[in-house]
């Protein structure tokens, strides 16, 4: 469920130069062409859809490097 | 004891004290800010959990049981503070200032040394008794003198203002060194409640727009007490070197607490915005961005002279304050600091909006605004800049 909803939120705001569909859940987001300027729009949709907030501690490359590191961090601030 | 040295306290320590400061911060400081400001009432949780860190010593050193930490920290505690509540701040500040007074200044005098170890081991609030009804606000110049007898003193100040002479447990009174003395050669007495007597007859209130928790009412001070509690340092020196300096870098750094704070809340709402549509930035993001360089400037500045200052106190020199160009430049970051905190509350105010407005927002910026507007009355920047303008008539 939150997998899609990420992929979901990738499509939109995460500006991508290959297909999300193509890309695995651990393959690696900036190789995909991931900007950090993009993930400030992903982090903020994020947020807004599961009703969180990125700590600064989180702000870092990692948490935006794969869908995978994406699922854990949302799922460890949804808690 | 003369030369306020490099801290003891290694900057990872610091950071774990900043870290504790913080929680304070948001689990007792912040959670009365809203009280104290609403019934100019004194932050007593506050101060009590500053108390439990040991900060009313922070800046003693270690020689007599304090923490010995240098300026630049405690300019950062002031700046920390300044983001939970103004007042408690502006307190934590001006006690400081009071024992900077005293560690730099008292060389050689038994009773300030043993005093100095009281104050870390009691953690006594010390308030201070400057200005003077009478004077016009000139601090280098007194009505009242210190009348002494053998070993023993007795004093009168009528005080307009003493911010929370009541709650605190000593005050630092400044005074004519004598009945026969000009009006400017003026010392400063520590006088303390449980030596006593001390009595405090009210003049005024303190029903003010900001800074409300420091209940800077007025006064009739009466005191008395052993005469080696008379500083033995001329207060000019004392001003010039210490008193000055200290409580326009302090004070600019609690300010810019409070302005950084504004930011953050208008940051907070910024991002709000930003959700709602996360490819598109709102336009309040520019304004966040200009305001985020207003306050980079004036971060700068004020840490730029407290970095300077320290090093003037390590080194020490007979001569560092001797000419014009230190008290201008201290006095221009005064006057700059205080315009800017009310600059960078306006600019976050304009981004929050009617939600920074409200007094019932979890975004309202009234106290921050309130406060900001504290900053260039005390010690009105006026006066401040006609001393500038006399001393620049002959420094270059």
């Amino acid at each position: 469920m939150s997998v899609e909803k990420i992929r979901e939120i990738l499509i939109q705001h995460g500006r991508l130069s290959v297909p999300v569909d193509q890309i695995t859940n651990d393959g690696d987001l900036y190789k995909a062409g991931l900007t950090s300027l993009a993930t400030v729009g992903l982090m903020l949709a994020l947020e807004d859809n599961f009703d969180i907030e990125f700590p600064d501690s989180l702000l870092s490359r990692k948490t935006f490097s794969s869908i995978e590191a994406i699922l854990d961090a949302v799922t460890q601030l949804e808690k | 004891m003369a030369n306020q040295k490099q801290s003891v306290v290694s900057a990872v320590e610091f950071e774990k004290l900043l870290t504790r400061v913080h929680e304070i911060g948001r689990d007792v400081i912040a959670v009365n800010a809203a009280d104290v400001d609403q019934k100019a009432r004194f932050p007593t949780e506050g101060i009590a959990a500053l108390k439990q860190l040991k900060l009313l010593s922070a800046y003693i050193p270690t020689e007599y049981d304090g923490m010995g930490l240098d300026l630049i920290q405690i300019a950062k505690l002031c700046e920390v503070l300044g983001h939970y509540c103004g007042s408690t701040a502006m307190i934590f500040a001006m006690h400081q200032i009071v024992v900077a007074c005293v560690i730099r200044h008292a060389q050689g005098a038994t009773w300030f040394h043993s005093y100095l170890r009281e104050v870390s081991q009691q953690q006594r609030l010390i308030a201070s008794a400057t200005t003077e009804i009478g004077v016009g606000g000139d601090l280098r110049s007194s009505i009242c003198a210190v009348e002494t007898d053998g070993d023993h003193f007795r004093i009168t100040k009528k005080a307009p203002v003493i911010s929370y002479g009541v709650a605190a447990d000593d005050i630092m009174v400044t005074c004519r060194r004598a009945s026969d003395s000009p009006a400017s050669d003026q010392v400063q007495i520590i006088v303390r409640k449980d030596k006593g007597p001390v009595t405090l007859e009210a003049l005024s209130g303190w029903d003010t727009l900001g800074f409300r928790g420091t209940c800077s009412a007025g006064f009739i001070l009466t005191a008395e007490g052993a005469t080696e509690q008379i500083q033995p340092a001329p207060f000019a020196d004392i001003l010039q070197q210490t008193m000055h300096p200290h409580a326009h870098i302090l004070w600019s750094s609690l300010w810019l607490g409070i302005a950084s704070d504004a930011v953050n809340q208008a940051r907070a709402f910024v991002r709000n915005e930003a959700r709602k549509n996360p490819s598109m930035p709102p336009t309040s993001a520019l304004r966040l961005a200009d305001a985020d360089a207003v306050l980079q400037g004036m971060r700068s500045n004020i840490y730029l002279a407290a970095i300077d200052y320290q090093k003037m106190m390590a080194d020490n020199h007979p001569d560092a304050f001797s000419g014009f160009g230190f008290a201008i430049r201290i006095n221009n970051l005064k006057v700059s600091s205080s315009n800017i905190v009310v600059d960078i509350v306006n600019r976050a105010m304009l981004i929050c909006g009617i939600a920074g407005y409200r007094n019932d927002s979890k975004f309202s910026l009234g106290r921050h605004l309130r406060d900001a507007h504290g900053a260039a009355i005390m010690v009105n920047n006026d006066r401040i800049m006609n001393h500038n303008a006399n001393m620049l008539l002959v420094h270059r």
